[in-house]
């Protein structure tokens, strides 16, 4: 049995005529720390080991980009799209182009993804999926003290990366999707090795569970830590693997199906509270192993079902005008819902351009879940949020 | 040492040399020999640390100072370590700031004065031998505490007092672990301890069902009391930023270093030369070939790539599990074998 941290801080709180008394310590955690995967800021009130409240500050990397989208074209947005969660840029760029699709629809305006480009993109949204859970697994991990699941997520990931860097050239900010379809097909190489990716990809899965997920200190460690209730996941907005990790069973691609998730057999990870209490840090990082095997057989139902070859991109005006419409169209993104609200004014360029970003939701929450909690299951609890700054900022 | 002293008032022109001399020479030749085994010792580990850490994650680790599998990386690390910036915080309390490392590192030294690494190898043959490791690592806490406070900086002074309370609890277990082993030899005089176990293999103490069971409680607690992972609390660079030394640089974190190196070797080779055969290599014809050192330390590399080992698969525990760990695990558990050894050793 173990000792409540909630219980000592409420003894501390009634127990005012003690002789010996403990001072609050204020203390920054960040932006530059370590457990906080970028330049995130958590001011923090400590009563010893004992966290008793914490205030998240962010702007740190604030770039304007939602400003920048009212100076550019629809097309020239999509490289911006990239630099916001730069871990599962695809999936960013995805998101915003079939954004701009149904904002051409629904300003009346004929726009029909060939068949062939469907299933690209799904392969790479889907291969992008797993790239990005993959650094959240691993650097959880590192949250968590265990330094070689790290490097282990890191050499899949490599797998991943130089199929892009085959399809696209680039490593990390893609640009490959574009209004209307993907730029340039998947090369034979590329497809290989995706191949090979699929078949592999599953003993990996089941090598990391033993190494980490079935550890007796990780569950030790995650288990019952920072739950998050299903109605405050819902509450402050928190989507994807934190929402699902809280038992809610809400999957924008099966629930709101875009592109052909409604071809595939499939179903999403939820939180079930194995090894603790529904929606604590276990639950969350198990709900991203699980997604990366579904994810995984989505990409294998792809290949078998994807057209041998056909058009990669549809038809599309020289100058992409879209008559006055808007828009709020969102799509499950790793970290969780990501949606974009666009104005179009008749120009070529969006009048106005919100993002929504799903990590700054999902952070949203540590305000209420970090009362109470140890440093160092604040720590796992931000890690297990898996939160990407570039996003939060934009 | 007493070996080394004979031999030098034999020498013919140090016949005429006062005692003291001759005893201070003695005394400093092998505080110079210890010091040579321990920092030699404490650079290989620096280089198989990150071996063993390549190894464990499918890649080389240093591969190129030295031209052959990078096996000069510890002599670039030491330079690089000489050239950095010695940075001091304004409102550190600049005299425990300063004598912090060297505290930290004269505590993980201490210990080998006593260690017998041979048959005559020994720097000295102390009868309280056991005790008197135990005091001197306790030594390191004073060190950590002191690097905490005085970097006037609030991760520091979480990472010390981490360590205090960590170092304090888990020195109770480890110090009782050895204790059946003193009821079984009746001494605390390391190289008594280590004769007892001369001869065939079985007569190492860790072959004994007790006191392997006390291995293993000294094992736990050892790694703890180096601040090892999964114990390895005051440092934990996910937490704490670097714990107790988050603002030291250059030389004086190397000290820091140096000294979680040289304690690691410390307690591998106590653990070595309590539990398992010391000196002795299990086979009476080898003992007889083979060099005693060389054995003493191939136990002792092998006893530190366990804790690597270690350090590279285990994610780190967190402070409460600690101490439950040390307090309602290790502590009644050892309390139990010594109450059980001590009553089987009073029967016979």
């Amino acid at each position: 049995m173990s000792i409540d941290p909630r219980e000592t801080i409420a003894a501390r709180e009634d127990d005012r005529a003690r002789p010996l008394r403990s001072q609050l310590l204020h203390i920054n955690m960040g932006p530059q720390h370590p457990a906080t995967h970028g330049v995130l800021r958590l001011f923090v009130t400590t009563d010893g080991e004992v966290v008793s409240r914490v205030v998240p500050y962010i702007g740190y990397l604030h770039r304007c980009a939602e400003k920048i989208a009212e100076g550019n074209t629809y097309h020239q947005y999509v490289l911006y799209t990239d630099r916001m969660d730069y871990l599962a840029a695809m999936n960013q760029n995805w998101t915003y182009c079939l954004a701009v699709e149904s904002l051409m629809r629904a300003a009346g305006m004929e726009v029909e993804i060939p068949e062939y480009a469907e299933y690209v993109r799904v392969i790479i949204g889907e291969l992008n999926r797993i790239a990005s859970h993959l650094i959240s697994f691993g650097t959880y991990g590192l949250d968590i003290g265990a330094f070689t699941p790290f490097l282990h997520a890191i050499r899949e990931r490599e797998a991943i990366l130089n199929v892009f860097e085959k399809v696209c050239g680039a490593r990390l900010m893609y640009t490959y999707y574009d209004v209307g379809g993907v730029k340039w097909d998947i090369p034979p190489a590329a497809m290989d090795e995706i191949k090979l990716f699929v078949e592999l990809f599953p003993k990996k899965l089941d090598e990391y569970n033993t190494l980490l997920t079935n550890n007796e200190i990780f569950i030790g460690r995650t288990a019952n830590v920072g739950v998050i209730s299903p109605e405050d996941a819902v509450g402050y907005g928190c989507s994807g693997p934190v929402l699902r990790g809280s038992g809610v069973d809400w999957d924008l691609r099966r629930d709101e199906p875009y592109s052909i998730y409604d071809r595939f057999d499939w179903k999403p990870a939820v939180g079930t509270g194995e090894m603790g209490t529904v929606g604590d840090c276990w639950d969350r990082y198990k709900v991203r192993m699980d997604e990366m095997a579904e994810s995984t057989r989505i990409v294998q139902q792809c290949l078998d079902q994807m057209p041998a070859t056909g058009e990669v991109m549809a038809e599309m005006p020289k100058i992409l005008k879209i008559p006055p419409s808007e828009i709020f169209f969102r799509a499950e993104a790793p970290k969780g819902e990501l949606a974009f609200y666009i104005v179009s004014d008749g120009g070529n360029i969006p009048f106005r351009c919100k993002t929504r970003s799903p990590s700054l939701h999902n952070l949203g929450v540590i305000e209420k879940v970090g009362r109470g909690l140890m440093i160092s299951d604040l720590v796992a609890t931000v890690g297990s949020l898996d939160l990407v700054l570039g996003e939060i900022d934009r | 040492m007493e070996a080394l002293l004979q031999t030098l008032q034999g020498i013919g022109w140090m016949q005429s040399w006062p005692e003291w001399m001759l005893l201070a020479t003695a005394a400093l030749t092998v505080a110079t020999g210890i010091l040579a085994i321990v920092a030699v010792a404490v650079m290989a580990f620096s280089l198989a640390e990150r071996k063993v850490a390549g190894f464990m994650q499918s890649r080389y680790g240093p591969m190129y100072v030295g031209g052959w599998h990078g096996i000069l990386q510890p002599i670039a690390d030491g330079i690089k370590f000489l050239l950095k910036e010695d940075i001091a915080p304004v409102n550190a309390d600049q005299a425990l700031w300063r004598a912090a490392p060297v505290v930290v590192f004269t505590g993980a030294f201490l210990s080998f004065v006593v260690l017998p690494f041979g048959p005559s190898f020994v720097g000295a043959k102390l009868d309280v031998g056991l005790f008197y490791t135990f005091a001197t690592s306790s030594l390191v806490v004073i060190g950590i505490i002191m690097a905490g406070w005085g970097s006037a900086n609030k991760w520091s002074l979480y990472g010390a007092m981490r360590g205090a309370s960590q170092v304090i609890s888990y020195e109770i277990p480890l110090a009782i672990s050895v204790l059946p082993v003193v009821i079984a030899t009746g001494t605390l005089n390391l190289g008594v301890i280590t004769e007892a176990q001369a001869g065939w293999i079985w007569r190492w103490h860790v072959f004994h069902p007790l006191l392997l069971a006390s291995f293993l409680v000294y094992l736990v607690a050892a790694l703890a009391e180096v601040n090892r992972i999964p114990f390895d609390l005051p440092e934990s660079e996910s937490e704490l930023v670097a714990g107790y030394h988050t603002e030291y640089t250059g030389m004086k974190f190397a000290f820091f270093m140096l000294g979680e190196y040289a304690d690691m070797f410390a307690v591998s080779a106590i653990a070595v030369t309590v539990f398992l055969g010391g000196y002795h290599s299990g086979v009476p014809v080898v003992d007889k070939v083979v060099p005693a050192p060389l054995i003493f330390l191939t136990k002792s590399v092998l006893m530190v790539f366990v804790m690597m080992w270690l350090r590279w698969t285990l994610p780190r525990l967190r402070v409460d599990q600690l101490m439950n760990v040390c307090w309602r695990v290790l502590l009644p558990i050892i309390l139990g074998i010594l109450l059980l050894y001590g009553l089987l050793k009073t029967i016979h």
